[in-house]
């Protein structure tokens, strides 16, 4: 029985939200996104040639995202470079921005998109996805929507919101379902499991993360206005 | 039904502004089945039917007749490719450089070289945004002896002010020589230029608030 | 594309100036912040103007090297990052990273920065591991200089792990990393004959070539390296090391 959160926050809770616009000055746009322990930075360089020739689409942009972990950003050191799990995860959050972003205009180029997960505590390719979602923004790239992105799951025999390390590790059982979301557009552009939950527990999660991800929606919005608003 | 957000309001990307058939999106904007929406970070702007977004943020779309800023990456036998920091470099071929003739297989560098700025302007914007220079035209000529300032594109517009009001402030009180391109690439050259640059970054920060160009005059007075 | 003209920067120089207003001896505004990365054992982050770079000290326990059965290791990695910069891509380090660490990790080996005795825990089988590892978050020019700086606040704060024999408890830190010297890293580029201290970008893109120099507390040079295409006059080299003599007292003063 899961009664009291490992860190006594509410089942529906998120950790605390940090955002900010900026962090790479001579990158086109950035952001750093923290939820937690957890903090993420991403920048957005582009849209630029695209090498090699043959990736390029010549009736649209292309979009290339690389997540990445830096060695230090969990206790046990990860060995730089990429990993098949970094890859993967650069994929996935590739799908997830993707519907999101207007490349009609950028025929032939690239625009690249770079996160780097400073240090860890779970949930880093949602935290990215938030990240890069700002710096998409920022950078002025087109998009439909912002993405946001929050993992729900069950612990023990809770559904929650926002996992962090310890519960991704409860001995009692976890399992850990990222989603990303399309806020205004009510879509789902990114959607992984990982453990075992019955369809029930799953609709409920799904349900907890939309309404969190209005909640991440809130902090992106005013993190844009604060940097252009009074421009 | 109708507008959902005023005029003169911030919207991010997402943002509804409005909803049905009386309006119509102009820039910026997009129709998703009845709703217009926002693309970018920007200010609605409605234009009897029309709405469209004053962008904040800035990506540069090339468009015909544009006066851009630029420098030689390469030199091949017809013409010059240009680097306007734009995703795709741009193409300069002889004919539209020079009304000299020119012999085939002559040396192009004699006119421009590797790494020279050019101010141009875009002659045609085709498919692939492939992009056409000419030099042939007013203005258009070799950057000598500078340097060159990265400004949001969207903010170009305020930089060269009502009439190039702005522009030519900017230049008398400096005592720089200025050009300014639509592509975000302000060109500078002359001694004591840092004030110069100091007040385009300003600009860029408060284009929008009242008494910048007070402010300005201000800061280009002080003495160095 | 270049931001400055060649020849607006050299006329700018011939009149003692610099693009961004600097006597030629003179720093940017250096900041250090830490708590950057809690899990590492140290973490730092090192601004010279806009340039940016992050580095932090993981420790391992793992095998000496044969030849030295009773000394830890130390291993400095850099990773210039694609995001730093529109000129890095992605991929495998590239040869200006390695550069980049090699010079780094200089300075704290031939200083002696850390007592690689006291790093051992059973001679010939375990010893503590140093792993440093760069990453550049803004290239503004002189990532050498701001990686070798975050590189010693990160190991002036690094912290031992507990370690009993078996496993590391990376949440009990014990005592300090023993550090004995402070070797920071001074960098001068030379365009046409000036001699320009703590380069930006503009000017690392248009240097003939640069010379990087590592020093300790006592104005010991422990490390040189001349990087870029181009030359040093021999006349050059004296003033360089004067100068950079001069700044790294600034940058020490830092680190306290």
């Amino acid at each position: 029985m899961y009664s009291k959160r490992l860190d006594g926050r509410g089942f529906d809770e998120l950790r605390k939200i940090e955002a900010k616009l900026g962090v790479v000055e001579s990158a086109q746009g950035s952001a750093m996104f923290r939820i937690g322990d957890t903090i993420a930075i991403a920048a957005v360089r582009g849209p630029r040639d695209l090498y090699p020739k043959f990736m390029q689409n010549p009736k649209r942009g292309t979009l290339r995202c690389n997540y990445n972990m830096m060695s230090f950003s969990v206790d046990e050191r990860i060995r730089p470079g990429p990993s098949r799990r970094s890859r993967e995860i650069s994929l996935v959050t590739e799908n997830a921005l993707m519907p999101a972003v207007n490349l009609s205009d950028f025929p032939n180029a690239v625009v690249d998109v770079f996160i780097e997960i400073i240090q860890a505590d779970a949930g880093t390719r949602c935290a990215g996805i938030c990240a890069a979602s700002l710096a998409l923004a920022d950078a002025g790239i087109p998009m439909r929507d912002l993405v946001c992105a929050i993992s729900v799951g069950k612990v023990g025999d809770k559904i929650v919101v926002d996992l962090n390390k310890l519960e991704e590790d409860y001995e009692g059982g976890s399992t850990d379902m990222p989603v990303a979301f399309l806020p205004r557009r009510n879509e789902i552009s990114l959607l992984q499991l990982d453990g075992e939950m019955k369809k029930e527990d799953i609709l409920k999660a799904l349900e907890l993360a939309k309404k969190s991800c209005e909640k991440i929606l809130e902090v992106q919005r005013n993190v844009l206005m604060e940097k252009y608003k009074n421009e | 039904m109708g507008l959902l957000i005023k005029e003169k309001e911030f919207v991010i990307p997402g943002d509804v502004i409005a909803e049905g058939i009386d309006y119509l999106p102009a820039g910026g904007v997009f129709r998703e089945k009845d709703e217009i929406i926002a693309e970018q970070i920007g200010i609605v702007n409605v234009d009897n039917r029309l709405i469209r977004l004053i962008p904040l943020t800035g990506i540069y779309r090339p468009r015909p007749g544009d006066v851009v800023i630029g420098q030689v990456v390469n030199i091949g036998f017809n013409g010059w490719s240009i680097d306007m920091g734009f995703s795709n470099l741009a193409l300069l071929s002889v004919r539209d450089a020079t009304s000299e003739f020119i012999e085939r297989k002559s040396d192009l560098s004699r006119f421009f070289d590797f790494d020279d700025y050019i101010v141009s302007k875009i002659s045609n914007v085709g498919k692939g945004n492939l992009i056409d220079l000419t030099m042939k035209g007013h203005g258009l000529d070799k950057l000598h002896n500078g340097r060159i300032i990265d400004v949001n594109p969207s903010k170009i517009p305020r930089i060269i002010g009502k009439q190039g009001s702005m522009i030519n402030t900017l230049k008398s009180l400096s005592n720089c020589m200025m050009q300014v391109g639509q592509n975000g690439k302000v060109w500078i050259s002359g001694e004591n230029c840092e004030k110069l640059i100091e007040a385009i970054r300003l600009i860029e920060r408060e284009s929008h608030t009242h008494g910048l160009t007070e402010k300005i005059e201000k800061l280009l007075g002080e003495k160095q | 594309m270049n931001n400055v003209s060649r020849d607006y920067m050299i006329k700018l120089l011939e009149k003692g100036k610099r693009i961004d207003g600097r006597r030629f001896e003179d720093l940017r505004k250096v900041e250090i912040s830490y708590e950057i990365s809690k899990h590492a054992e140290g973490a730092a982050r090192v601004k010279f103007g806009s340039t940016e770079v992050i580095v932090g000290v993981k420790l391992e326990v793992g095998k000496p090297f044969p030849d030295n059965p009773n000394e830890g290791t130390i291993i400095v990695g850099a990773e210039m990052l694609p995001l730093s910069s529109p000129d890095f891509e992605s991929g495998p380090p590239s040869v200006n990273s390695i550069e980049l660490a090699r010079v780094v990790d200089r300075a704290i080996r031939e200083s002696h920065a850390i007592d690689l005795e006291k790093l051992c825990i059973k001679e010939g089988e375990e010893v503590w591991m140093v792993l440093i590892d760069i990453y550049t978050i803004n290239d503004g020019g002189n990532l050498q200089d701001a990686s070798a700086l975050a590189a010693l606040a990160a190991l002036k704060q690094a912290k031992f792990p507990s370690y009993d024999g078996k496993k590391i408890d990376y949440s009990k830190k014990t005592g300090k990393l023993p550090i004995a010297s402070l070797p920071v890293e001074c960098s001068v580029v030379r365009i046409k004959d000036k001699l320009l201290s703590d380069p930006c970008l503009d000017e690392e893109k248009m240097m003939d070539a640069r010379l990087t120099i590592g020093i300790t507390e006592n104005n010991d040079i422990c490390a040189m390296q001349k990087a870029g295409k181009g030359i040093f006059r021999f006349e050059d080299i004296s003033e360089m090391i004067e100068v950079s003599l001069k700044n790294s007292e600034k940058l020490r003063k830092l680190l306290k």
